[in-house]
């Protein structure tokens, strides 16, 4: 394997143990082999980019680390414990936030409400606890306050529709809602794809502003500028399987292309 | 979208871009748009406008139509499709349609009024009995829905005529009058005096059902995620919503509501009738469209399905007052339906 820690920036050296560690993950379709034995270490306080060509198992990683698949061998392990996600939700659950391509939110509903969607507050007593009705107040104030910590000052007004924003802000209001519970990893799945220049450098900024933060990030990008602006460590997948792990310090970025198409091989 | 090139790796631009945004946005702003996405925030003003002028408008070329006891007529006349049309509501802004509503209802009706006539059964048995019917079929139209994922308009289509081919074989055809009936399901048809205006009971159960609907919409968390599965259920489903359970209950919910209309229905025409609700099915749909709920799903409110179906009564009764044929008030409310769907993709347009 070619594990190289040595060379971590933001971490020091082999002192800590992975947030999110994968081992040897198999996944098929039938005959399509998606993953071929991947393993993938995620560290306290980085970004690790994921790279590679179409169809070199980028996504269907993604989607074993996140829930939406499950392996059909290998170990997941989040804080050295063995982890078994059937769904989405059980990922979430374990502190693992997924921010998807298609934007999962939901346009007609305000920000407040997409940030909470799918784990609502309710009220206390009576009205919570026998007509389970909303905290729509508290939930609105609490949004408020974790889009001023996350430094995202363009949406102040959260009971605004989220089909009234632009690109950039309904992709912010996806890493805020992604981010802003505590999380322990949150991963970005092609998070800039649908955006523009502008709107990206404020995605980039904002997941730069998570991994100050502590949170460690998993960014699964195209964009080879994008990923060494951003990223601590490079994980580039080749035909299923982990070609390589680089830095941006140790590797340019025509050397991580040789590595995605396989001119170039890393024993 | 263009691709940011190395050269703009750097992002020192992001604070000074935020007033840029704002001036865009503000100089796409013209008075007609402002309109548009005010309708668009508050989906139930234009049933409502639209009401108000009906009312005026009527009530100039009759004097009768606002006589006290004709407005309480519309209201009887109303309560059966304003209650089903709380069932539609609830299907239609999961992006699904139901097109068995009419004929739920029925099946209920007579179920709970073949029980309710059967020899030792107490009355409250048969409405109970009826109920039960109305959330078993919902629950069936739910289970096709989602486990054999076809399209809500084809279950229901199929759905449609098994339950009405349920209904004749339980009914043998035949209708149960009113009289025969023990009074708790008539009930629904008694009225009370309110300062000389007459009310149904069946009147009210009907705003209760909004009212209690309202609430859950609005306020609670299935409510929103009903909304939320509409808009989008590949997005619902990732932020952790169980769609196919949502969409289950869903359905059930809208089962045991048409329980409540095949009771409203009953007291109103003083009949259990296997042939009572030809037009019902159209009728709850024209309600919560008119309403300004939009099929695509996601979009829209309860009181806005009441506002229809107040609409729909308001131009029959009043294009009767005014002397003229049946054939134009089906012209309205076909115009009517027209209108309102031209309307909600205009206020859509507002955000592509």
């Amino acid at each position: 394997m070619t594990r190289t820690p040595s060379d971590r920036t933001t971490v020091a050296a082999g002192t800590s143990a992975p947030v999110l560690e994968a081992r040897n993950l198999v996944k098929t379709y039938g005959n399509v082999v998606g993953l071929d034995g991947v393993s993938l270490e995620l560290y306290p306080g980085e970004v690790l980019a994921v790279i590679g060509d179409n169809g070199a198992g980028k996504t269907t990683l993604i989607k074993c680390l996140t829930g939406a698949e499950v392996p059909d061998e290998g170990a997941i392990l989040l804080d050295g414990q063995r982890v078994h996600f059937r769904r989405p939700q059980d990922a979430r659950e374990a502190g693992i936030e997924t921010v998807y391509q298609s934007l999962a939110v939901a346009p007609s509903l305000d920000v407040a409400s997409n940030l909470y969607l799918g784990r609502e507050r309710r009220k206390r007593g009576f009205l919570g606890g026998v007509l389970r009705m909303l905290d729509t107040r508290g939930m609105r104030e609490q949004a408020k306050h974790e889009l001023q910590e996350l430094g995202i000052s363009t949406l102040q007004d959260v009971t605004v529709p989220v089909e009234n924003l632009s690109g950039g802000q309904r992709q912010a209001v996806a890493v805020a809602r992604a981010a802003a519970f505590g999380s322990k990893v949150v991963v970005l799945d092609e998070p800039t794809a649908a955006l523009g220049v502008r709107e990206s450098n404020q995605v980039l900024e904002l997941i730069k502003r998570l991994r100050d933060g502590g949170v460690p990030v998993i960014l699964i990008s195209h964009n080879m500028p994008q990923v060494f602006d951003v990223a601590d460590r490079i994980h580039i997948q080749r035909l299923g399987k982990r070609a390589a792990t680089i830095t941006p310090r140790s590797h340019s970025m025509t050397d991580a292309v040789a590595i995605m198409t396989g001119a170039t091989t890393v024993s | 979208m263009s691709q940011p090139s190395t050269r703009e790796r750097g992002v020192s631009d992001t604070v000074g871009a935020q007033p840029d945004l704002a001036r865009e946005f503000l100089a796409r702003r013209t008075p007609l748009s402002a309109v548009r996405s005010t309708l668009h925030r508050y989906p139930a003003i234009s049933p409502g406008v639209v009401l108000l002028l009906a009312v005026v408008v009527f009530g100039l070329i009759n004097g009768r139509f606002w006589a006290p006891a004709n407005l309480s007529l519309i209201t009887q006349q109303v309560a059966v499709i304003g209650t089903l049309g709380v069932a539609q509501t609830l299907v239609i802004l999961t992006a699904g349609i139901d097109l068995s509503v009419g004929a739920i209802m029925v099946f209920s009706s007579i179920v709970m009024s073949q029980a309710a006539i059967a020899r030792g059964v107490p009355p409250w048995l048969g409405l109970v009995g009826g109920l039960v019917v109305g959330l078993l079929a919902g629950a069936l139209n739910g289970v096709l829905v989602t486990r054999l994922k076809l399209p809500p308009f084809i279950v229901t289509l199929g759905t449609l005529s098994v339950f009405t081919a349920l209904t004749l074989l339980v009914s043998n055809g035949a209708t149960i009058q009113g009289s025969q009936l023990p009074n708790l399901l008539t009930w629904t048809g008694d009225t009370f005096r309110v300062g000389g205006v007459d009310f149904s009971y069946g009147v009210v159960l009907m705003i209760l059902l909004y009212i209690v609907v309202a609430f859950i919409l609005g306020r609670t968390a299935w409510g929103r995620h009903v909304y939320a599965v509409g808009d989008d259920k590949e997005a619902a489903r990732l932020t952790g919503i169980r769609v196919n359970s949502l969409l289950i209950s869903v359905y059930i919910a809208a089962g045991g509501i048409l329980a409540l209309g095949a009771w409203v229905q009953i007291g109103r025409s003083f009949a259990a009738s296997p042939n009572a609700a030809a037009d019902v099915n159209l009728d709850s749909i024209t309600a919560v469209v008119i309403g300004g709920t939009s099929l695509f799903g996601g979009r829209g409110t309860i009181w806005g399905t009441l506002l229809g179906a107040l609409i729909v009564g308001v131009f029959r009764n009043g294009l009767a007052l005014a002397g003229l044929d049946v054939l134009y008030q089906t012209l309205a409310v076909g115009v009517l339906v027209i209108v309102a769907v031209a309307i909600d993709q205009w206020i859509r347009k507002a955000r592509k």
